[in-house]
């Protein structure tokens, strides 16, 4: 019989609390960036109100190197291509991202000496499963950032990240242990793995779509000759970059979605004898992935693109967290190994 | 909603209040709101609501036997939510019409676009715009006059190259006017875009067919099996089975399963998860038909045994006491393994034991079984391990009319008490019954006696054929391929066309256009124009001289499809 390393499994629940300090305070400074970069721009637009400015300076502090916002019509916003521009520095956010790299890795630490703990891989209950998902959440926004600059998402991914890792200690807490019979499966390592990768690019996407509809509410607003609300949201891009961005990732998600669906259901008829049979948690993964479905086809469908198609990325990522919480604690089914 | 009614219109008469559009105009009508797009995302979203009363409400496929005690518990709303079918939501004739119509719908639209594909894929790239500059990537290069007469490039040769380089990308191409003054090449790529959507959308109906095909051709049972007893595959062998549409007694192969041993292993290592299950093991002896050889086979969860067309599933175990129950005449009236259901981890388990050949009255028994028998401080024995290192018998009895004689179907783990008198039970005066392994009690009045003989183990299975299984699989991982394909294959068009300058410069000019949304065109464009550069530039030692000055920045925020040519690319 294979034994489980408890005091290892100590150590990596001290990692995983290192890791949670680190991302708080990452998140801070997150949102320190976003309340200090919105007050700077707000005071360049002041000083140009009173015609203190050159007619230029308005095109650098209002874009922030961005050529599409500085157009006259819309209201600032980042560039669109969301690169890192010669803007001014922000230095919030990189201490922010520099804390969330060392997070990143205490936390990889602590997932992985949960693993050799257990002497397997470590998504076998809820704890390893939400643990490993944020993880894999950092890591994606991290590998993301290294290509766009997306320290404008840095706030809600984070905090995410830190929910993720409160509910996962607080709510869904299980010592380190071995597998039951039923999980003995290296479907174990393909079906679970994938499942958090995507549900990590599900919650990427959450959060911009979220932005996205504040933005374009925000937009609309200004178009309208409104004033200005959310002054923070002049550090995220446009309404409709987001959209594109987001259905980018939203496709890789889906088909490791679809990818998770039929490996459950390989898995599925090598433990039960049926590869589908309408289980509880088999009934929330068909609703996700008609729901994500939907918002694929959504933007081909006039009518359905911008506002519309990210409520339903959000109502695909509500969808998920009530798989993951409601439906594993509360509904009785196949897939009840919580260890809760 | 409407295209429910207009849909059922189809079989049956016109719809009067639509008279102008006549029979055809009306299902033409109905046929064109089915398929469009934003029908098939109303279905598509309908389909997810619909599947989400599954979860809520208990399902006769999953367990019939939570539905008749839902169905008990709740007299008044339960026979509504039956009516509205809502514990068969799966098989429900709203959850059906909702699906069929969304395969309708998919059929509808798949169909116009694989014939308009396999035109397209047979048709030469769209001609060259007249303004390129229009296009979303768009750049120019130059030839210097020298380097042209040198290495022999004209307009014509250049386009040739051209051509060679974009098919050697993947592109099908085109050369127009190769012998104008201004020729050209178009070039397409990217057709298993479209090919990809039109498998992943046929894969899903190959997936429901197969689906159907199964519940037509396949058939699943349960068997208990307990430890030295054989099940041998006919009908009468099953505890529960459950017929596909077009099953037949002769789908059956008579072969057998002997349980030799059934071996577990629990975790005592940790103090957190104590007993929590390691391993299942269950040794078998098959034989594929009454006259074949004996084979010894290992069953474990995760780990079926194909025999026969069949595939064996490990899915529960327990305990089963052997006991003998004597009657008030003497007579052995039960003798033999009683299988307990486990109620939790630790293997307290309910026994429930019925004697309907006892005389002069019949005998019923109902408690629990424990692995490791304790008791606690009130009194009341519980199980402290799942192994059996005290098993304990705790039971009460009765006698009386057991209700069996009547021919009604009655479940043998549940027992009636209605006609029948209480002998003994923990709250009585003389207590209820509690049996070591080996001990014999003798009921009060006379009635009779129990003895807990020995102890098995046994293994519950789930024996499945599926014919239509391969081909659900075999269609799942074409709708995964057709899926990527048609997310990430970028469709795009390239157009590179040449002219002599009078002084004796060869220009390029070349422009890009993708079909939908594309991030990537740019980086194709600098793809495309890297290739086209080194090619014309390729002796090292002529460099010097030969300045190629490619002016490769891409008309950012050109809107596409500007031009006349290109128009129904933004459709």
């Amino acid at each position: 019989m294979k034994s489980v390393n408890t005091e290892l499994g100590a150590t990596s629940e001290l990692f995983m609390l290192l890791a949670s300090i680190a991302y708080v305070v990452a998140l801070i400074f997150f949102v320190l960036d976003l309340v200090k970069s919105s007050r700077t721009i707000g005071a360049v637009e002041a000083r140009l109100a009173a015609g203190q400015v050159p007619a230029q300076a308005k095109v650098l502090a209002g874009a922030r190197g961005g050529a599409s916002a500085a157009a006259p019509a819309g209201p600032a916003t980042a560039d669109t291509s969301m690169d890192y521009s010669a803007g001014p520095r922000r230095s919030s956010a990189r201490i922010a991202v520099a804390l969330t790299v060392v997070a990143t890795v205490i936390h990889g630490a602590a997932v992985l000496t949960r693993g050799i703990a257990a002497g397997r891989v470590p998504w076998g209950n809820m704890y390893e499963f939400c643990t490993t998902g944020a993880l894999v959440v950092s890591l994606i926004f991290l590998i993301t950032l290294t290509r766009k600059d997306l320290r404008f998402v840095g706030s809600f991914v984070i905090g995410l990240v830190v929910i993720m890792l409160c509910a996962a200690t607080v709510g869904f807490a299980t010592p380190v242990a071995n597998l039951i019979p039923a999980l003995q499966s290296y479907w174990l390592i393909v079906h679970v793995s994938i499942a958090v990768a995507s549900s990590a690019l599900f919650t990427l996407t959450f959060a911009m779509s979220v932005l996205q509809l504040i933005q374009s509410s925000r937009e609309a607003r200004i178009a309208a000759g409104g004033p200005d609300k959310a002054g923070f949201m002049r550090l995220v891009p446009p309404a409709l970059s987001l959209e594109n961005l987001s259905y980018r990732l939203n496709a890789i998600a889906f088909v490791g979605w679809t990818f998770t669906l039929i490996a459950g259901a390989i898995w599925a008829e090598a433990a039960w004898g049926r590869y589908w049979g309408w289980d509880t948690k088999e009934v929330w993964t068909f609703v996700i992935w008609t729901v994500y479905a939907g918002y694929l086809h959504a933007r081909a469908t006039k009518g359905w693109t911008g506002t519309r198609a990210a409520w339903l990325s959000i109502v695909g990522y509500l969808c998920i967290v009530f798989n993951f919480t409601i439906v594993n604690i509360y509904f009785s089914g196949l897939h009840s190994y919580s260890g809760v | 909603m409407v295209n429910k009614d207009t849909a059922r219109t189809k079989g049956t008469q016109p719809d009067a209040a639509l008279p102008a559009l006549g029979f055809t105009g009306t299902l033409r009508w109905a046929w064109k709101q089915l398929t469009s797009m934003r029908i098939a995302l109303f279905l598509l979203l309908l389909l997810a609501v619909a599947a989400v009363p599954g979860s809520l409400f208990p399902q006769r496929s999953a367990n019939p036997a939570v539905v008749t005690t839902y169905l008990q518990d709740h007299p008044d709303s339960g026979p509504i939510l039956d009516w509205f079918q809502l514990f068969d939501v799966y098989s429900s004739v709203w959850f059906s019409s909702i699906y069929l119509l969304l395969f309708i719908s998919l059929i509808g639209c798949v169909t116009p676009r694989a014939i308009a594909h396999a035109r397209a894929v047979r048709a030469k790239p769209p001609a060259t715009p007249r303004r390129l500059s229009r296009m979303p990537v768009y750049g120019t290069l130059e030839i210097p006059a020298a380097r042209a007469s040198g290495a022999a490039i004209t307009p014509a040769s250049a386009v040739a190259d051209a051509a060679a380089l974009l098919k050697k990308r993947g592109y099908r191409v085109d050369v127009r006017d190769a012998d104008g003054d201004r020729p050209s090449v178009a070039a397409e790529r990217g057709f298993s875009k479209e090919l990809g959507n039109l498998v992943f959308h046929s894969s899903l109906i190959g997936v429901l067919v197969s689906v159907a095909v199964g519940g037509l051709f396949g058939y699943n049972g349960q068997k208990v099996i307990v430890e030295g007893d054989t099940f041998v595959n006919t009908l009468v062998g099953y505890d529960a089975f459950t017929p596909g549409t077009n099953f037949s007694d002769d789908q059956l192969e008579p072969y057998s399963i002997r349980l030799d041993a059934f071996d577990v292993q629990f975790d005592r290592a940790q103090e957190s998860h104590y007993g929590q299950p390691l391993d299942f093991t269950a040794s078998l002896t098959t034989q594929d038909g009454p006259d074949a050889e004996p084979k010894k086979q290992t069953l474990k969860v995760n780990a079926p045994v194909d025999i026969g067309g069949t595939s064996v599933y490990l899915v529960g175990n327990g305990y089963a006491p052997v006991i003998t129950v004597r009657d008030g005449e003497g007579n052995i009236a039960v003798q033999g393994p009683v299988v307990t259901i486990p109620s939790d981890g630790l293997y307290t388990s309910l026994a429930v034991i019925k004697a309907p050949d006892a005389r002069p009255e019949q005998l019923g028994f109902v408690g629990f079984f424990l692995p490791t028998a304790f008791v606690d401080e009130k009194g009341v024995s519980f199980s402290r391990d799942p192994d059996p290192f005290n098993p304990q018998l705790n039971l009460n009895s009765y006698a009386g009319d057991l209700g069996l004689d009547g021919g009604e179907p009655k479940n043998v783990y549940v027992l009636d008490t209605d006609n029948l008198t209480e002998l003994n039970s923990r709250n009585s005066d003389n207590g209820g019954i509690v049996l070591g392994l080996g001990e014999t009690y003798d009921l009060p009045e006379g009635k009779g006696s129990i003895t807990f003989d020995g102890l098995k183990r046994y293994i519950a299975v789930d024996i499945h054929h599926d014919p239509a299984q391969v081909g659900a699989l075999v269609f799942s991982v074409l709708a995964l391929a057709g899926l990527s394909a048609s997310l990430f294959i970028g469709r795009r068009r390239a157009w590179v066309r040449t002219g002599e300058h009078p002084d004796g410069r060869v220009l390029v000019e070349y422009g890009l256009l993708a079909r939908g949304e594309d991030p990537r065109l740019p980086a194709e464009g600098a793809a495309v124009e890297k290739l086209l550069t080194s090619h014309w530039l390729a002796h090292p030692d002529k460099a010097g001289e030969n300045q190629l000055q490619p002016a490769g920045a891409p008309a950012a925020g050109t809107g596409a499809g500007t031009d006349g040519d290109n128009g129904k690319d933004n459709e």
